[in-house]
């Protein structure tokens, strides 16, 4: 049986490995500059054998997840104020529009004056890479929850408790979870370049502790289980966002 | 100087008037340009009474039914509910939404258990969830989801959710809207056997005009926005009626047919 949606994907990446070996070969670059699949596969092997490809995974999670489950925890209640209050929402929202495009890397220097040295540094950038698109899209979820919802909680006698039990938050849900795996990307994505200071573990830092020592098959090795690692990410939200009481969004729509 | 007759109105709408800010774009540079939605309505309905609302679509009958429902506030004049002004939502004045009103992450049961959530002997609450469902002939999908129910089961849904709490006034629009002939004719003979039953104020908006002669104890027909009351009818023959042979209620038909603008009666 042909499976054009296991095949195709499998494809590509076979292809993409025979044109990174025929670089390798004849374009004349030395292996050091551009480590051949081979070298970089054996690397892989070295580096999870010696445990050092663990360590340095399990401390970017961690940092990852500190960070994310902080914005989080902050920023669904405070999106779900601004998307019930209007006068929470011109209180904070120009404050969090603003602030949201500034890049966390941008926060660098002050992260480290603040901080010092070590997880938390990083851990505060990944928390406002993550928080600001949290609060935004669950205020704006709020927002377009139906107005018919809100009149039956009315009509039923709802507390402002069971309101936001009830009406406001598995309302949201559909919205939330989608918002969830945006954000574990972008923190993903932070944390590597976060690890390239002021820590001595993680994926990034090993990436840039492997230049530094011109091991770019390292350096290979780092970005394929970065790769690999935020995929995973994804999986593990998008399932989330299936669990059935969940998806009632997407098969009412 | 005659003896004073009190009748008991249930409901009691005095010289109500609704206006919304107009934002339409060739109006919204000047202010306070208002749509008058309803004018000078002025109607009273007996307790236990079935009513009927017609009107041409976009006139303002379910802005109507909203004041009742307390989700909008009268621009002037109000509406009393035994003698009381309406304050806002109540549960004893439940609304059955058009586009339905069932919320849909939770099953069948959980939104009948709605109503009566407040009930402390957990088997009474049960058994009135139960008797509910199975009223509307629900039973064996008590947990279905609302996106897993066709449109007349979603109507019945609603229905079950509204009976569970015991309301005094049942406030439905357009409650069978969108659904196929058939599905129709049989939830409205529903909804007439359960009024018959239970005898509480129900006030149902249709554009059908079937519909109101056939359910109405009263059936009131509105006019084009702003809405003025056109016709205030009593009806006081029994049910079940039949359109085709009752003279009285075939003229009244055209009579209804025309004052909407349709000549010929269909
Ligand atoms: N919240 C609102 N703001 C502005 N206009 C409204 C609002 N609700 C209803 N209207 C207007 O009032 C009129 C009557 O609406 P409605 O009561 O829904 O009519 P229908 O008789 O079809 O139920 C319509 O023209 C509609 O555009
Ligand atoms: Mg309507």
């Amino acid at each position: 049986m042909f499976r054009k949606e296991i095949i195709l994907p499998i494809l590509t990446f076979v292809c993409i490995v025979i044109i990174w070996e025929l670089i390798t070969r004849y374009s004349g670059w030395s292996h050091q500059v551009f480590p051949s699949p081979l070298s970089v596969l054996l690397s892989l092997q070295e580096l999870a054998s010696n445990g050092n490809l663990l360590k340095h995974s399990v401390a970017s999670l961690f940092r990852v997840s500190m960070g994310f489950a902080l914005a989080v925890i902050l920023g669904l209640p405070i999106g779900i104020v601004l998307g019930l209050s209007k006068t929470a929402k011109y209180l904070f929202n120009p404050l969090f529009q603003f602030l949201r495009p500034i890049s966390p890397l941008a926060w660098i220097p002050l992260a480290m004056l603040w901080f010092g040295i070590g997880d938390l540094p990083a851990v505060f950038l990944i928390f406002l890479s993550s928080f600001f698109p949290m609060v935004v899209s669950t205020s704006t979820a709020v927002e377009s929850i139906k107005p018919t919802f809100f009149q039956v909680a009315a009509n039923f006698n709802f507390s402002r408790y069971e309101t936001i039990t009830k009406i406001v938050m598995p309302a949201i849900i559909p919205e939330v979870t989608t918002a969830l795996r945006i954000t574990i990307t972008i923190a993903w994505l932070v944390v590597v370049a976060a690890e390239m200071i002021a820590v001595q573990s993680g994926l990034g830092y090993m990436i840039l502790d492997s230049r530094n020592a011109l091991r770019m098959d390292y350096v290979m090795v780092g970005m394929i289980v970065i790769g690999i690692i935020g995929l995973l990410l994804d999986l593990i939200m998008q399932l989330l966002g299936n669990i059935e009481s969940t998806a009632w969004g997407r098969l009412s729509k | 100087m005659g003896t004073i007759v009190k009748i008991m109105s249930h409901i009691h709408i005095k010289n109500l008037n609704k206006s919304y800010l107009d934002r339409s774009p060739n109006t919204a540079n000047k202010k306070d340009h208002r749509i008058s939605v309803l004018e000078n309505v002025n109607l009273e309905f007996e307790d236990g009474e079935m009513v009927c609302i017609l009107g041409p679509s976009g006139c303002g009958k379910s802005t109507l039914l909203k004041m009742i429902a307390g989700f909008e506030k009268p621009t002037s004049g109000e509406v009393l509910i035994d003698g009381q002004p309406i304050e806002g939502p109540r549960s004893d004045n439940i609304f059955v939404f058009q586009h339905s009103g069932l919320l849909p992450w939770m099953t069948v049961w959980e939104n009948v258990e709605l109503g009566v959530r407040h009930l402390t002997d957990t088997e009474k609450k049960k058994s009135r969830i139960k008797e509910h469902i199975n009223m509307v002939e629900l039973t064996g999908f008590e947990y279905h989801y609302p996106h897993q129910l066709s449109g007349g089961m979603l109507r019945r849904a609603e229905l079950a959710r509204a009976l569970a709490v015991n309301p005094n006034t049942l406030i439905m629009d357009e409650p069978f809207s969108g659904l196929d002939f058939l599905t129709h004719m049989k939830i409205r003979e529903e909804v007439v056997n359960m009024h018959e039953l239970i005898k509480k104020t129900t006030l149902v908006v249709t554009h059908d005009i079937d519909d109101a002669l056939i359910m109405g104890d009263r059936i009131i027909v509105m006019s084009d926005r702003p809405a003025q009351v056109k016709l205030e009818q009593k009806l006081d023959c029994g049910r079940p009626r039949n359109l085709g042979e009752d003279k009285e209620l075939k003229v009244l038909r055209d009579e209804i047919f025309f004052m909407l603008g349709v000549s010929y009666a269909v």
